[in-house]
């Protein structure tokens, strides 16, 4: 047995070794190698330019504003989102008092709504983006329309098209696709907590707002943290590109009001035939991400509990 | 964000009701009375914005729905009311000549073709890794999961050129082997873990019986990691099924574009015809059939989505 044993693991792992490492780690490395270069992408060949994309960076505005973006992304996403799915879901988990003789449960309907929250998750973010695209037109989109018979026609604006509100909404609908799914996760979660510490923390007579805060929120600490760092992701990359190149018309919305790093990555490559620039933000995209993922990881360890 | 701002006064009224009252697992009459009045205010808030985020999700959906039976006119002039009559046209329209059909089709296959690939060769490269002992195993394993942590646009840009190089670019083969190999690091991270906690006695038993590790592999493991696979394997489907950025930039032959992005150039192109009644129906068309499966596998999709996204 142990004679097969290493010809099996090679002809196991020799396919999807090539298919990874042709079209991911590959292109990967070639992309650092790349944003050294002056490489356009449209013809084969390039020479090395050391550090000079990463020093356009510096001057480049439209950069500097797809990095403001993205990091407004990054911070008010996972907040919006995270804080809302919580509150949903410790109503619906823990919310509901003096029913079925259980000290603790959910509100009423609250399966109803776990399913309800869930829907925009598993649609494309590319069709809810499109879905929104309509109803925030100013001419014949839902949204000012239903302003419109609320009697607040004054807040009718043409959404995307205002460079002042673009931006915001476009992550409202980033917070409505995604707020469903932390609902469920952290339902999850929640149930697994058990519920003598509720029972005792009601014989105590804590109220709902203590209780989520010195028994649900620390026992969840860990979900809550690799949800921001999913969420964070979501906020920098591919979800985010499709939001805002869809949504949004021309380069990232009017006079770039909503230009995203991944955004301006794939602009910069497809559009300006500027390639080894275009790996330069791209890199600089790499640097914010791996930078979140270590503070939220570092700050998640302090407030971590043991039990 | 709205949660905070009410918390303050909220909890003074918790806290009296409860402190004044008696027993708080076995609501007592007194304790009734009190909440009736005091615990209110926090009720009626919770329950009026889980209703309120309720009706956010569902009505841009109903919203589309409605629409797409409409005709353009009545679009424009008033979006929010019922179809008058029922243009089913706008569906027939859509299917064959705006090409949803096609679209269907391209997505039916890539994402057919990627997602047998990718629970085949992530199950291998998962079994492999989590079942057997040899020198670079672990190597291999970060190699593979440290996929996770980068971003995709990155990689796209060479990426890209690789594939135009090699003749790859705007085929669905092409697109298959992307997507699969995209889609590696996470089901071979879920599925490691996954192999890792079955019994190893029943695959000890197949070897002595004289199975070959292929043969134990697809006889005995497989099955045995049948929850796993399902899990991730909705996972990846919805992924793959839902995935813009891939297509968009390596697939741009307008006959090879998939669901996604044939909405979003339909999107486009429509709106100089002037069809929006035909672009709502594609829309709604694409979406209908997730949201379905979604209601009928119901615990299946949350629990592959759920297990999948954070294990």
């Amino acid at each position: 047995m142990e004679h097969g044993k290493y010809r099996f693991i090679v002809g196991f792992l020799i396919v999807p070794l090539t298919i990874y490492a042709v079209f991911v780690i590959w292109p990967f490395a070639q992309s650092i190698y790349y944003s050294f270069t002056d490489w356009t992408g449209l013809s084969p060949d390039f020479k090395m330019v050391g550090f000079d994309n990463y020093i356009k960076l510096f001057s480049d505005e439209v950069f500097w504003k797809s990095l403001q973006h993205s990091l407004l992304f990054l911070l008010l996403l996972p907040l919006v989102t995270i804080s809302l799915a919580l509150f949903f879901a410790f109503m619906i988990n823990v919310g509901g008092r003096r029913r079925k003789n259980s000290a603790v449960s959910g509100v009423r309907g609250s399966s109803f709504y776990k399913i309800v929250y869930f829907f925009p998750q598993v649609l494309s973010i590319a069709i809810v983006a499109l879905l929104f695209r309509f109803a925030y037109n100013p001419r014949s989109g839902s949204l000012n329309a239903a302003l419109d018979a609320v009697g607040l026609s004054a807040l009718k604006t043409a959404w995307l098209g205002d460079p002042e509100t673009a931006l915001w909404a476009v992550m409202a609908v980033m917070v409505w696709s995604t707020v469903g799914f932390f609902v469920v996760l952290f339902s999850a979660a929640m149930t697994s907590i058990p519920r003598d510490y509720y029972e005792a923390a009601l014989l105590d007579g804590a109220d709902r707002i203590t209780t989520f805060f010195r028994i649900t929120l620390p026992l969840l600490w860990d979900t809550v943290q690799s949800g921001w760092i999913y969420m964070g992701i979501l906020a920098l990359g591919a979800e985010a590109f499709a939001v805002v190149q869809i949504m949004t018309t021309g380069p990232g919305g009017p006079a770039y009001s909503t230009t995203v790093l991944p955004l301006y990555v794939y602009l910069k490559a497809f559009r300006d035939g500027q390639a080894a620039y275009a790996t330069t933000i791209g890199v600089a995209l790499l640097v914010v991400t791996l930078a979140f993922a270590a503070v939220v990881l570092k700050l998640g360890r302090r407030e971590r509990l043991e039990y | 964000m709205k949660t905070t701002g009410t918390l303050p006064e909220d909890r003074e009224t918790e806290t009296v009701s409860t402190v004044l009252t008696g027993d708080p697992l076995r609501g007592t009459a007194d304790e009734e009375s009190k909440k009736g009045t005091e615990g209110r205010t926090l009720n009626v808030f919770s329950h009026g914005m889980l209703v309120l985020w309720a009706v956010m999700v569902v009505m841009p959906l109903l919203w589309a729905v409605m629409t797409s039976f409409k005709d353009d006119k009545s679009i424009f002039t008033s979006p929010w009311s019922p179809p008058s009559t029922l243009n089913f046209d706008n569906w027939s329209r859509a299917w064959s000549q705006a090409h949803m059909s096609e679209y269907f089709f391209n997505t039916l296959l890539v994402v057919g073709g990627s997602l047998i690939g990718t629970m085949l060769l992530g199950s291998m490269v998962a079994y492999v890794l989590a079942r057997f002992d040899f020198p670079g195993n672990r190597f291999f394993y970060f190699l593979f999961i440290g996929g996770m942590s980068f971003p995709i646009i990155l990689a796209l840009v060479p990426l890209f050129y690789v594939m135009s190089n090699t003749g790859l670019l705007n085929t669905r083969h092409g697109l298959i082997l992307a997507y699969i190999a995209y889609s590696l690091p996470f089901t071979t991270f879920f599925l490691t873990s996954f192999f890792r906690s079955l019994p190893t006695s029943v695959a000890e038993a197949a070897l002595i019986d004289g199975a070959s590790h292929t043969r134990t592999f697809f006889q005995v493991m497989l099955p045995m990691a049948k929850p796993g696979l399902i899990s991730v394997g909705i996972f990846n489907f919805l992924g793959q099924w839902n995935q813009y950025m891939l297509p968009t930039v390596l697939n741009t032959d307008p006959d090879q574009r998939v669901l996604t992005q044939g909405l979003v150039e339909l999107a486009a192109s429509q709106g100089y015809k002037g069809d929006w009644s035909g672009l709502f129906a594609g829309l709604v068309m694409a979406m209908l059939p997730v949201l379905a499966a979604y209601i009928i596998f119901q615990r299946q999709v949350v629990a592959g989505l759920t297990a999948g996204a954070l294990k």
